[in-house]
């Protein structure tokens, strides 16, 4: 216990410095894998054949091998094939926006077939175009579902990004190895990063289920 | 002979293996209000809603002032000169009132603002909305969501309207409302087609009656003729059940 405050007392600002790394890759992670997962949902929900087994492939592929192995795969790959000197940490983001894209996708495709058939229908009898139908009528109910679901995913990236720290990105987990191994005490650093993670996590489940409250009293 | 608005020929649908509609052809003249009846499950829906291509047909055509619209492929250019009503009202949860009505007419025929709002509103104030202008729709009852709906499908300046069992979901002291602008919307000559239960109102506001079951039109004719007169052998049996 004693050895715990020292630590804390003496690497709080790594211990901040990777809450900052892990908070920004998740974020990062969710905006940008909202943005790619609504192009795959899009392709998802295409009459075209073609667009349709391609984003389902995407998703199966992402879906069904291990987030590490993806990880280890870009970061072999990227720097090999960009043109322009790829980080570490570049690879890293590039590989978890991937991954979450495809879960993204999904969540986007629920939330959307979740919206009243009705409310396509009525948009489509007045005569407004699919993409107005999709921008103006069904985007926005979806947004409901989707938004809660959206900061689930946020607080399971949270988690989720503690993998980087293999490839020493800046993060939570990746400071835990750093005071590690300059203190060369083990549980106390790892005890300190279970707890920040658990604070923050906790706080961000309490402010979905808020969220959701209001989501739920707008209807 | 003046050339229908509406004319289907020989219209099939099916889902599927079921056959829901078994070759329907029938004209709707300019300004002509029809109404259709029928058993629950006899297609009647149905084929309302394959006139705006809601649902697909999958056999014979529909034409719209004589042209084959079944096989266009802007649909939506079609959709705007077809209003429908539905329903569950199928009003736009997210938008107010004003916006609901004039969304589309700012989107797809590029009316300005201020315009497609002084014509909304004109629209409200004919069925007595006019103070909800600014209000969501979870604010309404049952009657004002339907009458925001016809409102909604008017401003799109439509040659027909469909109805689809317009109140049926409705709470029975609503009902009469939204029958009161149908009936207003029939005497300003709108070509009107009805799918509804409501006999009393058919036979008060058509001009003509289709009764369909198990996907073809068993009887058609006058109000007077098809309550007073039936001829077919189901459409007697519907109506001493219902009547």
């Amino acid at each position: 216990m004693e050895k715990l405050i020292k630590i804390l007392i003496r690497y709080y600002p790594v211990f901040l410095h990777g809450l900052w790394g892990t908070l920004w890759l998740a974020a990062a992670t969710v905006l940008l894998g909202t943005v790619l997962g609504l192009v795959v949902a899009i392709l998802r929900m295409s009459r075209i054949k073609a667009f349709n087994t391609i984003a389902g492939i995407y998703i199966e592929i992402l879906r069904g091998t291990p987030i590490l192995l993806q990880l280890y795969f870009f970061w072999l790959m990227l720097p090999k094939i960009m043109p322009f000197k790829m980080t570490d940490t570049g690879a890293i983001l590039v590989a978890l926006i991937i991954n979450a894209s495809a879960y993204i996708s999904e969540i986007i495709r629920a939330g959307i077939a979740a919206v009243d058939p009705g409310q396509w229908e009525a948009a489509r009898s007045l005569g407004l175009s699919e993409k107005n139908v999709m921008r103006r009528i069904i985007l926005p109910q979806a947004v409901k579902n989707i938004l809660p679901a959206l900061c689930n995913e946020f607080i399971a990236e949270v988690k989720g990004t503690s993998l980087a720290s293999v490839f020493f990105v800046r993060e939570l987990t990746t400071a835990y190895k750093t005071v590690q191994s300059t203190t060369f005490l083990a549980v106390q650093p790892l005890l300190i990063s279970g707890m920040i993670y658990l604070i923050v996590t906790t706080v961000l489940s309490w402010a979905v289920r808020r969220l959701e409250r209001r989501l739920k009293a707008s209807d | 002979m003046i050339e229908p608005i509406i004319r289907t020929v020989d219209l099939h649908k099916s889902f599927g293996d079921i056959d829901v509609l078994h070759g329907i052809s029938v004209d709707i003249a300019a300004g002509e209000v029809v109404s259709i009846i029928g058993p629950s499950g006899s297609g009647k829906s149905t084929f309302l809603r394959c006139l705006n291509r809601l649902e697909e047909p999958t056999g014979g055509s529909i034409l719209f002032k004589g042209e084959d619209i079944t096989k266009k492929k802007n649909i939506a250019a079609y959709r705007q000169r077809i209003g429908m009503v539905f329903q569950n009202f199928n009003v736009f949860p997210h938008m107010t009132v004003i916006d609901n009505i004039t969304l589309t007419p700012i989107l797809e025929k590029k009316i300005p603002r201020a315009e497609a709002e002084a014509k909304a509103e004109a629209l409200l104030a004919r069925v007595g909305l006019l103070d909800k202008r600014n209000e969501y729709p979870r604010k309404l009852s049952g009657g004002q969501k339907q009458r925001l709906a016809i409102v909604r499908a008017l401003a799109m300046e439509p040659e027909v309207m469909l109805f689809d069992e317009p109140t049926s979901a409705l709470d029975p002291e609503m009902v009469k409302e939204v029958l009161n602008v149908i009936a207003d919307l029939a005497s300003s000559g709108m070509t009107i087609v009805n799918v509804t239960h409501e006999m009393g109102f058919a036979r008060e506001v058509s001009d003509r009656i289709l009764f369909i079951d198990e996907g073809i039109v068993q009887e058609e004719g006058s109000p007077d003729e098809f309550f007073t007169s039936p001829r077919c052998a189901r459409t007697i049996e519907f109506l001493s059940k219902v009547l």
